[in-house]
């Protein structure tokens, strides 16, 4: 492996955070294997967005070979160390386990995954030794790829697999997209996104952090010197509520404020003692928990709609019940309330019906910190450069469904700026596809 | 409670639960704790003249998350003095009188019989066992095995010890043989008044892939040990079973094998046994697993209205030739689709390693060019919902099901697939009936 390229500062807050799901030790991984029933036509397979051939990973866990695991783990999910870690699993691979019906625990099919991972990755910086072996291309072409989160890490490492040159430009100073400053810490810290970022490098993929396509390198210059381009650019600001008292101190956004807290040397959330959480996505629980776990003692989620209309998942919201966070669901927020030197003292929320704030009925939840998770901007100016590359009515760049082709036939696009937002294991299915269309593109 | 005291060719025990000749029979401080946790007998670990014993001594087959289903050992007799034994086994004795002690002996000459007989006898135990058994190390030295193969010398050397004896004498006996039915009739021939079996199998129970050594390793090396533990134990039934209805073996059986709990204990019982002998269940767990074998054996007896007597060799008789099993019987795969979780392991199984009559999906599904029936596999209208499994849950498509169980014995969930009775016209007909009367040709044969 190559020496690591990014470092990032002692003293940050994200490291108070353990892992809420732990590493296996061998036993245990090996006892948890052996409980697997090796099914016939999987469920699990079905469910993973990257289809990993999950049974025969945890067969070669169970019978020894933990680097055969990780290869058959990689192949199909080339970031399977980190999806081992975000994946939310409950409603994915192990929310299907034949066991859920039979009401025994399902096999903890992440923590498995994380375990041949783990091993496989360390073996290979320790020792040299490839889990995957890049080949050499008889004709070698170049992609430029812009972001450097999980969908262009995906589609650059599978291009570069094959010998081709896959070049990622980031605007940030740190590569990996929202495994680096977004994911909670609790599922993964930034630095085994960097980990696992430069393993990505040391098959042979390039990373120019600190360059913005538009400003330092032009659009026309990317067609123009490399066979296709891939669009990982994600999506942009948090977005605000436009309700009086917003701006100023005290009133941040979700994604801002996670980049900060897993960052950012020295940030603190010390002089915080309540918090009004809005939203109702994973964003919102993530932050929510978060801030629960860093000591906070009033954690409140505000949500226009009924708990069980959320969007975040509902064993994640079952967790952040067990660490405190309590849901003021059927709210909106109105305004900011600030004292007169200006600090946040409260979130006034007006009840809402369906969805709509009913005039008049009206409380304050008291704050003096208010973190807003209720979405995020589109990149539309950027994706609008390439011409022919089309947005949808909400601002995600259209692809073929199976290509990630835009309507540009150079330009191709995955992750969070053609879905709006998923998870992960989305955007490497997205990145891999697409490295897969272009090499059969180009015959 | 059940009785379940014993009266084994002379030898009384309060129960048929008997240690091993092996470690957790290795001196009196052991036996004590084992008779006071319930056992019902001790078989001592072999006497001899002393030996050495190298370490390691152990080695374990582990299957699927669980451990010791296979133990294997390449320890010799005792390493502790003859005299420390015995005084040791005449206290034990002296303590608990009721409690059955039998010695176990291995030595060479005739001479040596003699001496080791008449001293072990003056101890106060209650029977001898001469180990005839042993596949490791001591078979090397013309013991051991190396008796228990012969027929000839078995049944010399148990005439000798018949002579001296004053105690019944039990004549353990190897399974490393062809015909266990040989050496049996030997040692009956030489006046055994019992037989204990099976004895460990010859083997090597892995290997030290980072070493190129067998295990377990002493140093750079190791040699073949005795398997024994459960996954020897439908390899020690069959063998009892057969010394059981083998009209020329009047002696009572103690079983050995793989026994670990009391439903095990049960199963040698049925078929023939009088005692059984455990180590490996000891081994792993303890002596305190006596107190379940106890009470799940009266329990089961006390449950069904049987004694101990009825319950002895009760499964014999229905031990037969496959030439007297009955033809016609059939029985086909039956799936509760509300207990199935659709993993769909029968299907593999039964289309890899059976008969290709499991399919899953709502459509007629074609058969394979070598089925018997004719036409497609009708599938099930309509499709049976599983509770758990929804449309996961596979069919049978009967007329091919040969009824070969493997379906239901690789299904995880208890009860979801039963083998069920299909009537059948006419009575039994096995192949013995068949060649009995000419009609044992199978189309297809060699020569027509």
């Amino acid at each position: 492996m190559t020496a690591p390229a990014y470092t990032l500062p002692d003293q940050r807050l994200e490291s108070r955070l353990d892992d809420a799901k732990p590493a296996f030790t061998a036993s245990e991984a090996r006892a948890e294997a052996e409980r697997c029933l090796y099914c016939v036509d999987a469920p699990c397979i079905k469910a993973c967005p990257t289809s990993i051939d999950i049974p025969r990973f945890i067969q070669q866990i169970a019978t020894g070979d933990v680097l055969g695991s990780a290869r058959t783990i990689l192949q199909s999910n080339i970031l399977g160390y980190s999806c081992a870690r975000v994946c939310p699993v409950e409603v994915l691979c192990v929310g299907d386990c034949v066991y859920n019906g039979w009401h025994k625990p399902p096999i903890q099919i992440g923590r498995l995954q994380r375990f041949a991972t783990d091993a496989a990755l360390t073996r290979e910086a320790s020792t040299g030794r490839r889990v995957l072996t890049p080949k050499t291309a008889a004709h070698r072409r170049r992609v430029a790829l812009l972001g450097a989160g999980p969908a262009s890490l995906a589609c650059a490492a599978y291009l570069a697999l094959e010998g081709h040159e896959a070049v990622i430009f980031e605007r940030n100073a740190l590569p990996g997209g929202l495994n680096t400053t977004g994911v909670a810490p609790y599922k993964l810290h930034a630095e085994d996104s960097l980990r696992e970022v430069e393993y990505v490098r040391s098959l042979g993929v390039e990373i120019r952090t600190g360059v913005e396509v538009g400003r330092d390198v032009t659009v026309a210059s990317l067609l123009e010197g490399y066979d296709a381009v891939f669009l990982g650019i994600g999506l942009g600001a948090d977005t605000r509520l436009s309700v009086p008292g917003e701006d100023g101190a005290g009133v941040v956004g979700a994604t801002a404020f996670i980049e900060r807290l897993k960052n950012e040397a020295g940030f603190t959330v010390d002089g915080v003692r309540r918090a009004v959480v809005v939203g109702g996505g994973n964003t919102a629980i993530d932050v929510a928990r978060e801030l629960a776990k860093l000591g906070v003692s009033d954690v409140a989620m505000v949500y226009r709609r009924s708990a069980k209309e959320m969007s975040g998942y509902e064993h994640e919201m079952h967790h952040a019940r067990v660490e405190g966070v309590r849901l003021v669901e059927n709210a909106a927020p109105v305004a900011v309330v600030r004292s007169d030197d200006g600090a946040v003292t409260g979130l006034r929320v007006a009840r809402t019906e369906k969805g709509s704030p009913v005039a008049g009925d009206e409380r304050v939840l008291d704050a003096d910190l208010v973190v807003l998770a209720i979405g995020q901007s589109k990149l539309r100016a950027l994706a609008g450069e390439f011409a022919g590359v089309e947005l949808d009515k909400r601002g995600c760049v259209v692809v073929d469904a199976v290509t990630k082709r835009t309507g540009h036939a150079k330009v191709y696009a995955g992750g969070d700026c053609i879905n709006g937002g998923k998870e992960v294991v989305n955007a490497v299915a997205d990145g891999r596809d697409a490295a897969r269309a272009m090499m059969r593109a180009w015959g | 409670m059940a009785d379940l005291s014993i009266n084994m060719c002379g030898i009384r025990s309060p129960n048929p639960f008997w240690l091993a000749s092996a470690p957790p029979a290795n001196t009196g401080e052991q036996v004590m704790r084992a008779f006071d946790a319930g056992w019902g007998g001790a078989v001592w670990k072999t006497l001899g003249n002393p030996i050495v014993n190298v370490s390691s001594r152990f080695g374990a087959v582990d299957y699927a998350g669980q451990k010791m289903m296979g133990l294997n050992n390449i320890e010799l007799i005792t390493d502790r003095p003859l005299d420390v034994n015995l005084r040791e086994i005449a206290e034990v004795k002296k303590r608990y009188p009721h409690h059955a002690v039998i010695v176990s002996l291995m030595v060479e000459s005739k001479d040596e019989w003699k001496e080791i007989i008449r001293r072990s006898e003056d101890t106060g135990c209650d029977g001898l066992e001469l180990n005839f058994g042993c596949p490791h190390g001591m078979c090397e030295r013309g013991m051991g095995s190396a008796v228990g193969q012969e027929p000839k010398v078995l049944q010399e050397i148990t005439a000798w010890a018949k002579e001296y004896a004053r105690t019944p004498v039990l004549i353990k006996l190897t399974p490393n043989v062809g015909d266990i039915v040989e050496p049996a009739l030997a040692a009956v021939a030489g006046g055994a008044d019992g037989l204990s079996l099976i004895n460990t199998i010859k083997s090597i129970v892995g290997v030290d892939l980072d070493r190129m050594a067998p295990l377990p390793r002493v140093g750079v090396a190791s040699t073949n040990g005795g398997y024994c533990g459960p996954a020897v134990k439908p390899i020690a039934l069959h063998m009892i079973a057969a010394l059981a209805r083998e009209p020329g073996v009047r002696v009572p059986i103690s079983g050995i094998g793989g026994v670990s709990n009391w439903r095990d204990a049960a199963e040698f019982i049925a078929l023939g046994s009088t005692s059984v002998q455990v180590c490996t269940a000891v081994m792993h767990h303890g002596y305190k697993i006596v107190e379940d074998m106890i009470a799940g054996l009266s329990n089961f007896l006390d449950e069904r209205g049987m004694t101990l007597d009825q319950l002895r060799g009760a499964a014999v008789p229905n031990y037969r030739e496959w030439g007297e099993l009955d033809l016609n019987y059939k029985i086909v795969a039956k799936i509760d689709a509300d207990r199935c979780i659709g993993c769909q392991k029968c299907v593999a199984a039964c289309h890899d390693g059976a008969h290709q009559c499991i399919f899953t999906g709502p459509d007629d599904r074609a058969r394979p060019p070598h089925a018997h029936a004719h036409g497609p596999a009708k599938a099930p209208r309509p499709l049976p919902l599983g509770r758990l499994a929804g449309d996961r849950v596979p069919w049978v498509d009967e007329p091919e099901c040969v009824g070969c169980n493997l379906c239901a014995l690789v299904c995880p969930v208890e009860g979801c697939i039963t083998m069920t009775e299909v009537a059948h016209e006419g009575g039994v007909d096995t192949w013995n009936d068949r060649v009995r009367d000419g009609r044992d040709k199978v189309p297809g044969r060699i020569f027509e």
